[in-house]
């Protein structure tokens, strides 16, 4: 990466007081009575690249949802830099400004172009003039590939594409932290590569990234730090090589070894 | 090719050979019926339908107007309501009750009942600073009434867009209302856009009720002929002019749902 | 009220009225004529097999026509059993020439739309104020006239309106009708007034409107229209009367296309102005509907 490269840009200014991007503590959530969340603690460094793995219901989503305000917490706080967005009388919108996150099923605006998908938010949430908000989308269509499909509507694109303008869009706000809730899930086998070598790319730059994903060799590859999240607590947590290769929980390995033997690690 | 032009030529010659025998069997069983000759002589009167021709298409104007005035109004208003229904959170509670409880209201009384209540009843009040033409107060009771329904067709349009867009927006950091604006009502409105011609053409032929005030419309029009002449066939010139603005309307609603169709088919396709 | 012009008919009715005056001083209520020679009452097609005489009327019936509390359900406001009203006393003379007694005549209830509708009847004759018009008698027949009608104009005490003298003078003025009345073609073809004039449903409705200043003036029959100004609109008054250009409108008894009972019901009423009935009938129960000034 050059020093120039939008990629740099991405990244925010951190003061020599390096402090997490990303503290939760104590989160608990509950949908009516039941609790999918009881008690999260997690520390993502500047610069981390960190993967949430479980089985599906073991609350990766929820948790990232709740990291981006979409979801209210019954307990606990939750800081982005050092701002605790958890608290009271917090700018709800700010705050997402300051959060990206992709969705499983890309959630891209259909009545939109591929640009004014990506352009809607810093034009409107950001105040950005429409021409910088043009140079400046195209500027990431281009970088990953998606130049050609500018003026597309998000339905003429393929999977892959879609899950890429999606990435797109959210960087686009230029955010400290980007949120991805498996992002590959809804993707047919053979897109799943474009999808993941953008993210790798993302991780390259240098993006503070939380990952929620079923790709076990992908997580073992671009993870700084892997959660094993089960019945809404993290149960294990360390390096990729030692959480994949020697799990010290017995759950952790159970589930381990029902990915491999679904092919899938 | 040769195949395909002979399979759709094959497919209009037996369209129109079924309606032809469907149509031939109609007129059969009507000419043949005892009183024929008396409906034809009620209903079908040419001298009567040219003569009375012109004054009901004077009057029809009053319909076209009260049509494109009301139209003008309710699409608005009720866009607005729909979106007072969908405000979030126990604060809006009463807002969300009182919008409720109009759209109750105006969706159940029929609709000659509040043309006739607002009609005759405001400028009865005898209160000098209300307006007291009949134009105004069925404009008034036919905004009102199908606001509610438009209504509820808006708010159906922002129910089916799934909330994952909302999501989706306010994520990146848009407001409630920006979300709203640009993300959730461009998708409900246009989802909604059939069902809403629909209650155009609903409210074009209510205009007809307006006449209970008075004023002379095109099917009060078509009673004054009719009962001058003791013949239906006026009526059946008054049916004629609300069938020729109605038509391209439903047919431009066809046009519409085939297109989304399509759409959606190539959006799936690709 | 439901008019139009005549033509052929007037001549012969006016004979039959001067023919009527001349016999006013006789005794005209109980000439029990039973039965008109070629009209015995299994040779008039009448609707009800059990051979009781089925009049029309609409509901509800308005006096000065027809009178009596509202008894006989489901009639409102008169009674048009009772024999009092203008119609409701024709009705029963006529029955009466037919030789039918007054427990032979039944009422139907017929709105005023369904009296000219095609399709069977659902009376023998029917009588609510309908006038006669060419136009109007190739769908039914009419019956001779039974009254001739003046069209009038009703205003509020007070307004400016209550002064005009002129036809001219009522050209700026809104004015209303009852739909299906002749009155409406009056104010069009006539009056011509300057803002489109009203229509209304129901008598109700353009007597609503009178109250509440929506039109100005209300254009009726003469005889309703003292009615409406007495007892319907309180302020309500007379301003004057018009006289028809050419033939006189005439209210006549309508009776289903080609009825073998028309030429009968003729020749009663022929009895009827003869006899002298007919003046002493209006006497009774329109006498206080004349008099208003004549607008020209």
């Amino acid at each position: 990466m050059s020093a120039g490269n939008p990629g740099d840009r991405l990244k925010p200014a951190t003061g020599a007081t390096v402090g997490a991007a990303l503290r939760v503590e104590g989160v608990h959530k509950s949908f009516d009575r039941l609790e999918v969340l009881r008690g999260i603690d997690l520390v993502v460094s500047e610069h981390d690249v960190v993967c949430l793995i479980g089985a599906s219901g073991s609350g990766k989503s929820t948790l990232l949802r709740c990291i981006n305000l979409l979801e209210p917490i019954q307990a606990g706080r939750i800081f982005v830099g050092d701002t605790e967005i958890t608290a009271r009388n917090v700018d709800l919108n700010a705050i997402r400004r300051r959060i990206g996150i992709v969705f499983q099923s890309y959630n891209l605006f259909p009545h939109m172009t591929v640009l004014e998908n990506v352009t809607l938010a810093p034009r409107k949430a950001l105040k950005q003039s429409r021409g910088d908000a043009n140079a400046q989308a195209t500027e990431l269509l281009r970088r990953f590939g998606l130049a050609d499909k500018r003026d597309e509507y998000p339905d003429r694109l393929s999977g892959g594409q879609q899950q890429r303008v999606a990435i797109v869009r959210a960087l686009a706000m230029q955010p400290e932290l980007l949120l991805l809730d498996e992002v590959t899930s809804a993707l047919d086998p053979e897109l799943v590569s474009e999808v993941l070598d953008v993210i790798r790319e993302l991780a390259n730059g240098g993006m503070t990234m939380v990952i929620a994903t079923h790709e076990m060799s992908f997580a073992r590859d671009i993870a700084s730090r892997v959660y094993f999240l089960d019945a809404g607590v993290i149960l294990e947590e360390g390096p990729p090589e030692q959480l994949f290769s020697a799990p010290r929980e017995a759950r952790t390995r159970q589930f381990l070894q029902r990915i491999i033997a679904a092919g899938r690690l | 090719m040769t195949a395909r032009v002979s399979r759709e030529t094959r497919a209009v010659a037996i369209a129109l050979l079924s309606t032809a025998v469907l149509a031939a069997a109609i007129v059969v069983v009507a000419t043949r019926s005892p009183g024929w000759g008396a409906f034809r002589a009620y209903f079908l009167d040419w001298a009567i339908y040219r003569d009375s021709f012109p004054e009901i298409l004077h009057a029809f104007w009053l319909n076209v107007k009260l049509f494109l005035v009301a139209e003008v109004i309710i699409l608005p208003a009720a866009l607005f309501l729909a979106v007072l229904r969908s405000l979030p959170g126990p604060v809006f509670f009463p807002i969300r009750a009182l919008a409720i409880a109009y759209a109750d209201l105006f969706r159940g009384v029929p609709t000659i009942l509040v043309i006739s209540i607002l009609g005759f009843g405001m400028p009865a009040l005898g209160l000098s600073w209300l307006p007291q033409s009949e134009f105004f107060w069925a404009v008034v009771a036919l905004v009102l009434v199908y606001t509610a329904y438009v209504s509820e067709v808006y708010r159906s349009g922002i129910d089916s867009v799934h909330a994952s867009q909302d999501a989706a927006a306010r994520s990146l950091g848009l407001s409630h209302g920006q979300s709203l604006r640009l993300v959730v009502l461009p998708q409900a409105v246009r989802r909604v856009i059939p069902p809403l011609l629909n209650d155009f053409i609903g409210l074009q032929k209510d205009t007809a009720l307006v006449g209970t005030l008075g004023v002379v419309e095109a099917f009060k029009q078509a009673q004054i002929d009719q009962s001058a002449t003791f013949n239906g066939t006026p009526y059946l010139v008054a049916a004629t002019l609300f069938v020729l603005i109605t038509i391209p309307l439903a047919r431009f609603v066809d046009w519409l749902v085939a297109r989304d169709k399509k759409r959606q088919q190539a959006g799936r396709a690709a | 009220m439901r008019k139009a012009l005549s033509t052929s008919l007037a001549l012969a009715a006016v004979t039959a009225l001067v023919v009527a005056v001349s016999a006013n001083g006789r005794s005209t209520t109980a000439t029990a004529a039973t039965g008109i020679p070629g009209c015995a009452k299994d040779k008039l097609g009448l609707l009800d097999k059990a051979g009781m005489l089925t009049i029309g009327a609409d509901n509800p019936a308005f006096h000065p026509w027809f009178g009596g509390d509202e008894k006989t359900k489901p009639w409102k406001f008169s009674d048009p059993y009772s024999g009092k009203g203008y119609e409701s006393a024709v009705a029963y003379a006529v029955a009466k020439q037919l030789g039918f007694s007054k427990e032979q005549v039944k009422w139907a209830v017929t709105p005023f739309n369904n009296s000219f509708r095609p399709g069977k009847k659902s009376f023998d004759f029917y009588i609510t104020q309908v006038s006669y018009s060419p136009q109007r008698a190739k769908a039914v027949d009419f019956s001779k006239g039974y009254y001739f009608v003046n069209q009038s104009i009703v205003g509020r005490k007070g307004k400016p309106i209550a002064s005009v003298r002129s036809i001219n003078g009522l050209r700026k003025y809104t004015l209303g009708a009852q739909v299906g009345t002749t009155s409406y073609d009056f104010i069009v073809k006539q009056i011509r007034p300057a803002s489109s004039p009203k229509v209304y449903d129901t008598n109700d409705a353009a007597v609503q409107a009178l109250k509440n200043g929506r039109i100005d003036g209300l254009v009726v029959d003469l005889p309703t229209a003292f009615y409406v100004a007495a007892v319907q609109v309180p302020d309500g008054r007379v301003v004057g009367q018009f006289r028809a250009r050419g033939a006189r409108e005439r209210f006549g008894l309508v009776l289903p296309k080609g009825s073998k009972l028309t030429a009968c019901a003729n020749r009663a009423l022929d009895r009827l102005w003869a006899n002298g009935t007919i003046k002493n009938l209006q006497r009774i129960w329109l006498a206080h509907a004349t008099g208003a000034p004549v607008l020209k």
